[in-house]
């Protein structure tokens, strides 16, 4: 059963290999190539799964050693997976949404001509994403890392001949470099520090904890600092954030698959996987809190301001992944929270880009939503799909977001003293602004009365309900959205399934579960008034007011590309310039310098060499003399 | 004066004859010997030639003699070592004369290899015009006449060449073959003036700017004469030490492990300044023949007055043999005076590489140029000889292979790039070559970043295993001073690239002849050797490894 695991990587894997070596012949039937084998690679994570639920909770990690990829001395890396309950949910969402997403994506990419690359590059994706979650050592993981990166980076750019996309794609790219410099880091780190970076030794396997925690704390924390750069590049956590809104230039699948559901969680996925290093770097678990609890606001801010219906999703995005970074970083009270927040987020996220393509595709691919307005009666499916997906984002009592938000904000407050109750206050507020945000998309996007217009070569939109390959996979992501908080929650499941991998502990909240609960419902309705009165009550305007200092603000993504610029772009052109400074005057001196008093001791030397063989013989003469003289006086001294 | 005295000087006396204890004939293992005898006979055969073949024919016959008889002693030594005297069955032989064991093997297949390139250069017929309706070479038409004078003319006219320099060349190779494998003193310093009297000669007949090519030879003669006398005299001084010649006597004389004294000895015996003395004057005359400073002062002169092909084959052969011979000296008769003889060899190797490096920076001729360059590479070789460690002669030896092929190669371009007064040897003609002849270029900077030592060349390859075996054996800094040596030989390697390759090409510039494919093979064969060398070196590093043992 164990050797399936290679299985679950080797079906897309030869799904991207032949799409992309395959050629022109197989552009008509791409597309299912493709969906097959991401829809066979969810085959076997299901059956592996089935598998893992027969055995008892202890024995639930599976590991299959392929073979050894680099033996050097003490240095040793191995191609080897591990699967256990972490691994398996990863996995479930990853082949589950993204076969759905293939499906979606064949209505979707229909006019595209360039389709059977697009499902190669999905393919690889998913190939390299479960090489990412399965790998039993960092080394490993950091190849499916960079292979979701590259992946990522084709996918957003795949659109290349619009610049924005070509520039949004490179942007991403050295955004999430920086971050992977950091995992680089961390793990050299870890090789110096304990001689390996293999899951097994270091994190502990069933039983036996692993040597992670016996480091000092100042190397931990270090460590644990560098993992958490990683993270941030990856799942666009400030400081690194500012790649993803532009991100959303590549196919609403993509921002669907990798920049919602899956890739941008990877970093959740780093932090959770690497709980015994965190867990023992207390000032680094705190750090990662803090990236949470900013990020979930500033994503919550900015997705108030865009009109871009994919970019205040995006926003939105970014602050669901704050919860689940901050989740992650309250230690064994948040880790099963945050996976468990993960999934449902997955779950309605995917659902609702699906129901904004869907949409788009309706409206002539037009992105604002102030052009949108009464869309609920031309697409009745993408309606009823989104609008779940909306009420289990904002956290409707009984739809997934609902259980899974909550229990992250009871965590923040059971961290316990003065952060405990910041966090908490942080955590909810994002819930109430989470609510104005997604009501004022909701009714802008499907209620109101229509405000489209005309194109620039006056197409009027009719808009249209999709095909059923696009509505089918919405209908069942809905599903998702409005069952799995429930589903995961009743009974603790969640936590009992994940418990085994993460640790899990009931932290000791100063306010009672019920209190959280009530505060959440009155924010919601509080944010979703709010919303309702500006849009819902007056019409929105086709043309953005200038708005507020704090619109102006966030509509330009709270400054973030200004700040890069100026701080980085302009910063890093004046270290260049100085350094350029230092280098000619400098070390150029040094180095002209030395060469010319080389040059001049050339010039001197090469006067003795002045043809007479009288004068060579008296070099010869007294350098034999010498030669005796310095062998006699060794043996003197 | 008495019947009976002139009887007693000029006969032996009947009456007083004692018995004549028989004397055993020496016994002389001709197999083993094979590649020298082979080599010594070809020149014999040379100088038959010389004598006995018409004029028209001898260049032929004798370049056929010499390719043969060198492949003939190259397929002997391969033989050798393939039934196991370069390991297993290394022993002495000749009556501990010859040492045959992997280092002389090694070290005679690379001289043997060098000198089939040597051949091929001599016997380059396309790069000189034709002068009279006659294909000439390198070579002086008769090297005897005076140069300018009405006879030297009529030598040219006649046709004439100096195939003489086939014989001379061979009889070069059968003393550095003797070289590095000679096992006592006495067969050392017979070797040492085989190889160097034909050598003194190859110099002096220089077709184009024979007074140069004269003083040249006048110069290395005088002052290859004077290091022998040195050599010679601390052969004595040894010789008074431990009351023999060979090598394993001294080296147990050394050890204080000897078993017989001779009484007559007695008194000089076990003398530490005679053997301190001795080996230090010894060693000299090797260095002087490996180019290392101070006695390098010939190199330049000489390198740049000789024709260009003995120039190359000179630069190659004669630093795989002095080398060898070096080594043996030093790990065989000397490892019990290491303490003695590392701290002098230690300086010698640092003002080495640094004087080699330095003075080239302003070197205007390319001949020269190469020369201080040469001086450079022996002192980083003297770095792997320092190491005292089987690493370290593994690494010298493959350094010698490598630098050996890369100097052929060198050296046979130069041979290309002419203009009206012969070889265009001067740096500024060679401006823009890279625009002109960019193969001819670009196989010379091949050459040259191997003599930089920058990675995928041999030269690479050999420095690091040199500098490896150095710091391995304790001589740390002597690696560093070497790295900095190569920083600023590099530039001046560089210098030359930069100069063919972005330099505006003067109109008044060379043409680069093209050869024929003798000199063609020369190079080609250097490229190949340099990039394999360089980018596989491993295989041939284990050869060297298993060379690197010499039997005492």
């Amino acid at each position: 059963m164990e050797n399936l695991i290679a299985l679950l990587i080797a079906a897309p894997l030869l799904g991207a290999a032949v799409l992309l070596c395959g050629g022109r012949r197989l552009d008509a039937v791409g597309q299912w190539i493709g969906t097959v084998l991401a829809a066979a690679s969810f085959v076997i994570a299901a059956v592996l799964f089935a598998d893992m639920l027969g055995k008892s909770p202890e024995d639930r990690t599976f590991t299959q050693h392929l073979f050894s990829w680099i033996a050097v001395g003490d240095f040793r890396a191995d191609v080897g997976f591990q699967l256990d309950q972490l691994s398996m949910t990863f996995v479930l969402l990853i082949t589950g949404v993204g076969s759905l997403i293939h499906v979606y994506s064949i209505g979707y990419m229909e006019h595209d001509e360039r389709r059977r690359r697009f499902f190669g590059y999905l393919n690889l994706f998913l190939a390299a994403m479960l090489l990412l979650v399965l790998a039993d050592n960092y080394l490993l993981l950091y190849v499916g890392w960079e292979g979701v990166g590259l992946a990522s980076y084709l996918l957003i750019g795949f659109w290349q001949h619009k610049p924005s996309a070509a520039t949004a794609a490179k942007k991403a790219f050295l955004v999430n470099r920086v971050g992977d410099m950091g995992l680089s880091i961390a793990i050299m780190l870890m090789f110096t520090t304990f001689g390996t970076f293999a899951f097994g030794p270091l994190l502990g396997t069933e039983g036996h904890s692993g040597i992670a925690g016996d480091a000092g704390e100042g190397k931990l924390t270090a460590i644990a600092l560098m993992l958490l750069l990683a993270a941030c590049g990856k799942s666009a956590q400030v400081p690194l954030q500012s790649w993803l809104g532009d991100a959303m230039e590549g196919p609403t699948p993509v921002s669907a698959l990798i920049h919602a559901a899956t890739m941008v969680t990877a970093g959740v996925y780093l932090i959770v996987r690497s709980a015994a290093v965190f867990n023992a770097a207390p000032d680094a678990q705190l750090v990662v809190t803090v990236v949470g609890g900013v990020t979930l606001l500033f994503g919550a801010i900015v997705g108030c301001a865009k009109d871009d219906i994919k970019k205040a999703l995006a926003g939105s995005t970014m602050s669901q992944i704050g919860y689940m970074v901050l989740a992650a970083g309250l230690g064994p009270i948040g880790y099963v929270f945050a996976i468990m927040h993960l999934v449902t987020h997955g779950f309605f996220k995917a659902g609702l880009f699906l129901g904004a393509g869907s949409v788009m595709h309706g409206m002539n691919d037009e992105v604002d939503m102030r052009k949108f307005g009464g869309l609920r009666k031309y697409m009745p499916v993408t309606f009823v799909t989104f609008g779940l997906g909306y009420l289990a984002i904002i956290g409707f009592p009984g739809l997934s977001g609902f259980f899974s938000k909550d229990k992250i904000i009871e965590a923040a407050f059971a961290k316990g003293g003065t952060e405990g109750w910041i966090l908490g206050g942080v955590a909810l507020l994002g819930a109430a602004i989470t609510a104005y945000y997604m009501t004022r998309v909701m009714i802008m996007t499907f209620f109101g009365e229509k405000r489209w217009q005309p194109d620039a070569e006056g197409h009027e939109p009719h808009p249209h309900e999709s095909p059923s390959s696009m509505t089918i996979p919405m209908i069942v992501l809905a599903f998702g959205s409005v069952f799995a908080g429930a589903f995961f929650s009743i009974g603790d499941r969640f936590v009992h399934w994940l418990e085994p991998v993460t640790g899990h502990s009931e932290g000791d909240s100063p306010v009672s579960a019920l209190t959280v609960t009530a505060a959440t419902m009155v924010l919601l309705v509080v944010g979703a008034g709010i919303a309702y009165l500006q849009y819902g009550r007056s019409s929105v305007p086709v043309t953005a007011p200038r708005g507020s200092l704090l619109t102006r603000a966030a509509r330009r993504d709270l400054y973030q590309d200004d700040f890069n610029h100026v701080v980085l772009v302009r910063g890093g052109e004046h270290l260049t310039r100085s350094l350029v400074y230092v280098d000619h005057t400098l070390v150029d001196g040094v180095v002209n310098g030395t060469a010319a008093s080389v040059g001049g001791l050339s010039g001197r030397l090469r006067k003795l060499q002045n043809g007479y063989a009288r004068s060579y013989a008296v070099s010869m003469f007294g350098g034999a003399a010498i030669l005796v003289a310095a062998t006699l006086l060794m043996r003197a001294v | 004066m008495s019947a009976s005295a002139v009887h007693s000087l000029w006969t032996t006396a009947a009456t007083a004859a004692e018995p004549i204890s028989k004397i055993d004939a020496p016994k002389i293992e001709y197999a083993q010997l094979s590649p020298t005898l082979i080599v010594i006979g070809a020149a014999v055969v040379g100088v038959l030639v010389e004598a006995f073949v018409p004029r028209k024919s001898r260049y032929y016959t004798q370049v056929f003699v010499a390719v043969v008889a060198l492949a003939a002693a190259f397929s002997a030594v391969v033989a050798l070592a393939a039934s196991g005297y370069g390991t297993t069955k290394a022993h002495i032989a000749a009556m501990g004369a010859i040492a045959v064991d992997g280092p002389a093997l090694f070290l005679q297949g690379t001289i043997l290899l060098a000198g089939i390139l040597g051949v091929f250069t001599f016997a380059e017929r396309r790069l000189d015009p034709e002068a009279h309706g006659n294909r000439v070479d390198a070579f002086a038409a008769q090297a005897s006449s005076v140069p300018g004078s009405d006879s030297e003319k009529a030598a040219v006219k006649a046709g004439f060449t100096t195939t003489e320099v086939f014989p001379l060349l061979l009889f070069a190779i059968s003393g550095m073959l003797v070289f590095p494998s000679a096992n006592d003193l006495l067969t050392l310093f017979v070797a040492l003036e085989v190889f160097s009297l034909p050598l003194y000669l190859l110099c002096a007949v220089a077709r184009r700017k024979r007074l140069m090519s004269q003083e040249a030879a006048v110069k290395y003669f005088l002052l290859g004469a004077f290091a022998s006398a040195f050599t010679l005299f601390g052969i004595a001084l040894l010789y008074g030490y431990a009351g023999s010649m060979s090598y394993a006597t001294i080296a147990h004389v050394v050890d204080g492990t000897v078993t017989n004294v001779d009484p007559a000895l007695a008194g000089t015996m076990g003398n530490d300044v005679l053997l301190l003395m001795g080996m230090a004057l010894v060693v000299m005359g090797l260095l002087f023949k490996v180019g290392a400073v101070p006695f390098h002062m010939w190199t330049p002169d000489v390198y740049q007055g000789a024709p260009t092909p003995v120039t190359g084959f000179m630069a190659a052969a004669t630093k795989v043999a002095a080398f060898g011979a070096l080594l043996r000296l030093l790990y065989v008769v000397l490892p019990g005076m290491r303490w003695d003889w590392r701290p002098v060899m230690w300086a010698v190797a640092i003002v080495t590489m640094l004087g080699g490096a330095i003075v080239a920076i302003t070197q205007t001729d390319i001949k020269r140029l190469l020369a201080y360059s040469s001086i450079a590479h022996a002192g980083f070789i003297l770095a792997g000889v320092i190491a005292t460690s089987p690493d370290g002669v593994s690494s010298v030896l493959f350094y010698l292979g490598a630098y050996s092929f890369v100097t052929i190669g060198a050296f046979a371009v130069v041979t290309l790039v002419r203009d009206a007064g012969g070889e265009a040897t001067h740096l500024s003609k060679w401006a823009g070559l890279g625009r002109r002849s960019p193969l001819v270029a670009a196989v010379f900077a091949v050459f040259l970043l191997a003599f930089a030592g920058i990675p995928l060349t041999s030269g690479f390859a050999g420095k690091f295993a040199v500098f490896r075996a150095a710091a391995e054996g304790g001589a740390g800094a002597l690696v560093v001073v070497g790295v900095i040596s190569s920083a600023i030989a590099a530039f001046f390697y560089i210098r030359v690239i930069v100069l063919m390759f972005f330099s505006e090409p003067k109109p008044e510039g060379p043409t680069v002849a093209v050869p024929s494919p003798l000199t063609m093979t020369a190079i080609a064969a250097g490229v190949v050797v340099t990039l394999v060398l360089g980018v596989a070196p491993q295989y041939f590093l284990n050869l060297a490894n298993q060379a690197g043992v010499f039997v005492r």
